[in-house]
């Protein structure tokens, strides 16, 4: 059922790092290439397995439901959670210029 | 536009977001409440603080449960996710949402017009903070910079898709009206758009009427009242249909609604390829329904605005999709026709109720709340009743409205006591012998002069009298 | 004054009156004070809040009341369980400067017992590593031998433990983290069943396989600290609601007439040394001595669990670590503080900044495993073998009671010997891994040493909420075991107190 993914390419690895907002040098992204390739070379075994009808374990748990009242808890004191932040205005967060809307 | 429509057709599907009304957040107990200083409603777990986990909230359950089994969905054992992507709106950098299990599934809508939607899907998820664009007149692109408030990170939304059913900007205002009814009839939602508790997401494609294809569609966002997903949708049904007509072809994109501009405009930076990367959320598991708990929602559910209007229809005898109708479900004011049906109204006395109610209380919901059930129940009385003209009836509910008080006593006071049939025929034979040349032409059978006799007859009695009565003496004198 | 050196003895005599919390306490740091230096065990030593919590336990006590279980005795913490207004770090860069406004769960339940909280312990960074080599303050060394790793990634608390710096310490075990360092610091470590204590406050790495657990220098403190921490708690919706089974109700059963199954898979794993399998078959022939029926057993799926673990792992942690943007807390890049540069640019600066190679190499592998077109090949492929680990270990346990296994493929390595390949750091993990995709309990007690004369570790494995048998053995196992080394420091402690 599972077709095996041809082998990780540099230009994989370069769009994985935009994804996980990551910068590399050309330098760390040759070396990850050939890391990574190494582990998931060593997960063939895993790929090649036949899981055919076997179900996904998400969780080692079985539980469900796991729900709490609708009962208000005293919130974070502001200035003990703005004073964690790297630039603050107006009681708010404060970002860099935001290129695109949010998706 | 008016040609290309008969050749084209507008296929429309809508995303509905919902706010829930619960006291507190979806996976902590700070507060849910709109409009609070910034960042004051913030805890570890909302923040995304490292070492935070989720517990999900039992009434935003319920509440997810109410709004599917109110759109006639099957309510199933359902799975949260991680929907993955980097904004600064998200304190974890992923939002936790369902995916492929969604708690509602396959339910369906029916327009006032009888036009049915169908509803693919009515799931829960958490709501992102607010950001403020500084600079640029607060236009993200050109700002210098933006500030983030996470009051409103976490609070519990449904998201509900509808099924591309939808034909026209009517049909969509229509869509959005009533399901806003059916959300606040469930008490899961205030319905208030212009706070934002309801967001509407549009996906919009045309295609040549009667193709069995759709054409590729474009979502619109950013669109915060009925008026504006009209206008955009009607915006961006022409702009495609120019495009193809002028050879080019749609791409499917995320476009922006500019209000102030009238137009939809491209909105994601190009080289940004989205990858959700979705993955079964580690710290929750699911959520099972069982039977009993389903059918407890069931039962709490309260009549919805499609049974109230087909009962007010059905005691009034006015079409259930009459402007009056509609507007007394939507306002919930059905109480106060139901009070005269108790009160052994006929149809023509509740068909009253239901003008006054649309006509006069709608316009002051505060009044509306006030206003005593049984005394309205005597005024419609008085006035099919004939013991009151249009016009007094008028008067009188507004009085009852501004100050309360009982109808007859103030009809009294304005002393608008009913004038008995001996005394109206006095003054028609006075009016009629005042004015024998119009009275030739009205009695040779111009009915147009009936308006002139009535208004002399009016101003005679001040009012008081009975203008129906009165033109009915009319013609029996002719 | 003579303090003893396991918590047990500690807590009993505090809790009579017959020691001083803040005695027991000034001892600990003056080994802490002179041989912290060599080891780098902490990533921040708490003097002064010790001795404030040392003098309150005193308080309780003077006053007639009881502190705890753990009256008086100093507990060191794993750098990523947080703890309110002090730093807490995972030894990352990224987490620099950040003071939590919370803390963690078991945080709570250390100070509900009575215990001192002596400091915050060195790790890999955000749990990345089975060497401590990956903090971004430097490597802990292994108190055995100071150019040796002390294994990882709670290096920092079995390097603190075997070095007498305190005799207990929390750890977080994802893929043996906990039970790893351990075998090569020469002490216990078990990590509990999955959802056995709460994860709250704990900086997740895999949020389906994390849990924290115990270090101790022998098993009944091991059990000890388990069962203070252990329990429900509504903050963790993946913690069990159930009382959990007492760690410490039959330490001294004996093992008499209970099936143990040596795991064949893992004593045959690729990269297995010769004297840490024959130190494991010396203690499964101890428990046959002892009276247990001792027999081979197979579970065919563990040999998948590596690469399984490799793919699950890095996915969950590549979207625990997205929440790290320079946005709400920690560090920031210049980017963006300078008004240079739109947002995108700070996330890609502040984050590579901030991030070892380690951590982005696995960000890397997850947010790949998990990206479209290859989640079902590798992501949803990984889930399915842990279907299968569950089904092997519930045939296994059909026959046998509790499961064998060496800990580690060999005794501490040299410091830089493996940080060159991430392969062969990554093979330290595969006997300990099964347990943690099945969310199964398992404990490693020190038996004997390798040729080398370091420290060996043997595993025994439990099935869901075996706590109570898993203890059992491992204190027979304990009491069968050759004397373990005690590095000098730590033997050096008493004159190091009275001085
Ligand atoms: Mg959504
Ligand atoms: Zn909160």
């Amino acid at each position: 059922m599972n077709h095996m993914p041809r082998r990780i390419t540099t230009d994989d690895v370069a769009h994985v790092a935009r994804l996980a907002r990551l910068r590399l040098s050309d330098v760390e992204l040759e070396e990850f290439t050939g890391q990574l390739a190494a582990v998931l070379d060593h997960a063939r075994d895993v790929e090649a397995l036949d899981t055919e009808g076997v179900p996904p374990t998400a969780h080692p748990l079985p539980l469900v439901n796991v729900l709490r009242d609708d009962v208000v808890v005293p919130s974070l004191d502001r200035d003990e959670v703005l004073r964690q932040a790297p630039s603050v205005e107006a009681d708010r967060f404060r970002v860099p210029r935001i290129l695109g809307e949010a998706p | 536009m008016t040609t290309t429509t008969t050749e084209w057709e507008t296929v429309i599907g809508l995303e509905v977001h919902c706010e829930l009304r619960t006291a507190t957040k979806m996976f902590c107990g700070c507060r849910n409440s709109f409009g609070e200083e910034p960042n004051t409603n913030v805890c570890p777990v909302c923040l995304g603080l490292p070492g935070s986990l989720p517990v999900l909230n039992r009434t935003a359950v319920e509440y997810a449960m109410r709004i599917g089994t109110a759109l006639h969905c099957r309510v199933q054992p359902s799975l949260f996710h991680r929907k993955n992507y980097f904004y600064p709106d998200m304190p974890k950098d992923y939002q936790i949402s369902q995916y492929d299990i969604p708690i509602n599934a396959d339910g369906w809508l029916d327009l006032p017009n009888g036009r049915r939607v169908g509803i693919v899907r009515a799931h829960m998820e958490e709501d992102t903070g607010k950001t403020t664009h500084v600079g640029g007149g607060g236009r993200i692109h050109d700002a210098a910079h933006s500030l983030v408030d996470y009051n409103r990170a976490g609070v519990p939304l449904v998201e509900i898709v509808s099924a591309p059913d939808l034909r026209s900007a009517e049909d969509a205002r229509a869509y959005v009206d009533e399901l806003r009814s059916i959300l606040v009839a469930t008490g899961a939602s205030d319905g208030k758009m212009e706070e934002g508790s309801l967001r509407v997401d549009a996906n919009v494609s045309v295609r040549p009427a009667g193709s069995p294809e759709f054409g590729t569609r474009c979502e619109i966002k950013n669109m915060n009242s009925l008026r504006s997903l009209g206008r955009a949708i009607e915006y961006e049904a022409a702009r495609q249909i120019a495009l193809i007509t002028e050879g080019g072809t749609v791409s499917q994109e995320t476009r922006h609604w500019d209000e102030a501009a009238g137009r939809t405009g491209s909105m994601r930076s190009k080289e940004e390829a989205y990858d959700y990367r979705y993955f079964p959320e580690p710290d929750l598991v699911p959520v099972e329904p069982s039977e009993e708990w389903i059918r407890s929602v069931q039962d709490s559910l309260p009549r919805l605005p499609a049974d109230r209007r087909a009962a007010l229809a059905g005691a009034s005898g006015m079409t259930a999709d009459s402007d009056a109708v509609i507007t007394v479900v939507r306002l919930g004011l059905d109480d106060l026709v139901e009070a005269v049906v108790a009160a052994g109204g006929s149809a023509a006395a509740a068909a009253v109720a239901v003008r006054r109610v649309a006509n006069e209380v709608a316009s002051d919901p505060e009044a509306a709340a006030g206003l005593d059930r049984t005394a309205f129940a005597r005024l419609v009385a008085m006035e099919a009743g004939g013991e009151l003209t249009a016009a007094q009836a008028r008067t009188v509910l507004k009085a009852m409205m501004d100050g309360g008080g009982d109808p007859d006593r103030i009809a009294a006071d304005l002393g608008f006591e009913a004038m008995d049939a001996s005394a109206l025929e006095k003054v028609v034979d006075e009016v009629v012998a005042a004015h024998p040349a119009e009275w030739e032409r009205f009695a040779a059978g111009e009915d147009k002069l009936t308006g002139f006799f009535i208004g002399h007859i009016k101003s005679a009695t001040d009012g008081k009298a009975d203008l129906k009565a009165a033109s009915a003496l009319l013609r029996s004198r002719r | 004054m003579n303090v003893p050196t396991n918590a047990a003895a500690i807590a009993a005599s505090v809790r009579a009156g017959e020691l001083k919390a803040a005695d027991v306490l000034e001892q600990y740091l003056a080994r802490i004070e002179r041989h912290e230096e060599q080891v780098h065990a902490f990533n921040l030593v708490l003097t002064l809040e010790a001795r404030a919590s040392a003098a309150a336990v005193d308080e309780v006590v003077a006053a007639g009341g009881d502190p705890g279980p753990l009256a008086g005795v100093p507990v060191a913490l794993k750098d990523n369980l947080c703890t309110r207004g002090i730093p807490t770090t995972c030894s990352s860069r990224i987490l620099e400067r950040w003071r939590p406004p919370y803390d963690a769960t078991v945080v709570r339940r250390l100070a509900a017992a009575g215990a001192v909280v002596v400091g915050k312990t060195n790790m890999d960074e955000f749990a990345m590593g089975s060497s401590t080599e990956n903090s971004a303050f430097g490597p802990t060394r292994n108190p055995h031998d100071l150019d040796r790793v002390p294994g990882g990634s709670s290096g920092g608390s079995s390097a603190a433990v075997a070095a007498g710096f305190a005799p207990l310490a929390l750890g977080s075990d994802t893929g043996g983290s906990i039970r790893q360092p351990a075998a090569l610091c020469g002490v216990v470590g078990a990590k509990p069943t999955y959802g056995l204590v709460s994860r709250y406050g704990l900086i997740a790495f895999a949020s389906s396989l994390d849990q924290i657990g115990p270090l101790a220098l022998d098993v009944r403190d091991a059990a000890l600290l388990l069962d203070a921490i252990a329990g429900p708690d509504s903050r963790d919706s993946t913690c069990l609601a159930e009382h959990p089974p007492a760690a410490a109700a039959r330490l001294d059963g004996g093992v008499e007439g209970l099936r143990v199954g040596v795991v064949r898979e893992l004593a045959g794993a690729e990269g297995m040394s010769a004297d840490v399998v024959a130190r494991m078959r010396d203690a499964a022939d101890a428990l046959a001595a002892a009276g247990a029926k001792v027999d081979e057993v197979s579970v065919p799926a563990a040999v998948y669990g590596l690469s399984a673990y490799y793919l699950i792992a890095p996915a969950e942690a590549s979207s625990n670590l997205a929440r790290y943007d320079g946005v709400r807390y920690g560090a920031r890049s210049r980017t963006g503080t300078d008004g240079a540069g739109d947002i995108t640019e700070m996330y890609l600066d502040t984050r590579s900044e901030g991030f070892g190679a380690e951590v982005k190499r696995r960000i890397m592998l997850g947010t790949y495993a998990l990206s479209a077109g290859y989640y079902d090949a590798y992501y949803g492929q990984a889930q399915r073998v842990r279907t299968l680990i569950l089904r092997d270990f519930a045939a296994a346990y059909r026959n046998f009671d509790v499961l064998l296994s060496p800990t580690a493929p060999g005794t501490a390595f040299g410091m830089g010997a493996k940080t060159a390949d991430p392969l062969t750091m990554y093979l330290n993990d595969v006997c300990t891994i099964p347990s943690n995709l099945a969310g199964h309990p398992a404990i490693s007690v020190p038996f004997g040493t390798g040729a080398d004369g370091l420290p060996v570790g043997v595993q025994v494995l439990a099935p869901a909420l075996g706590e109570t048998l898993m203890f059992q053995v491992a204190a027979a196992l304990e009491a069968a075991a050759p004397a373990t080394p005690v590095p000098a420091m730590r033997a050096g402690g008493q004159e190091g107190a009275s001085r």
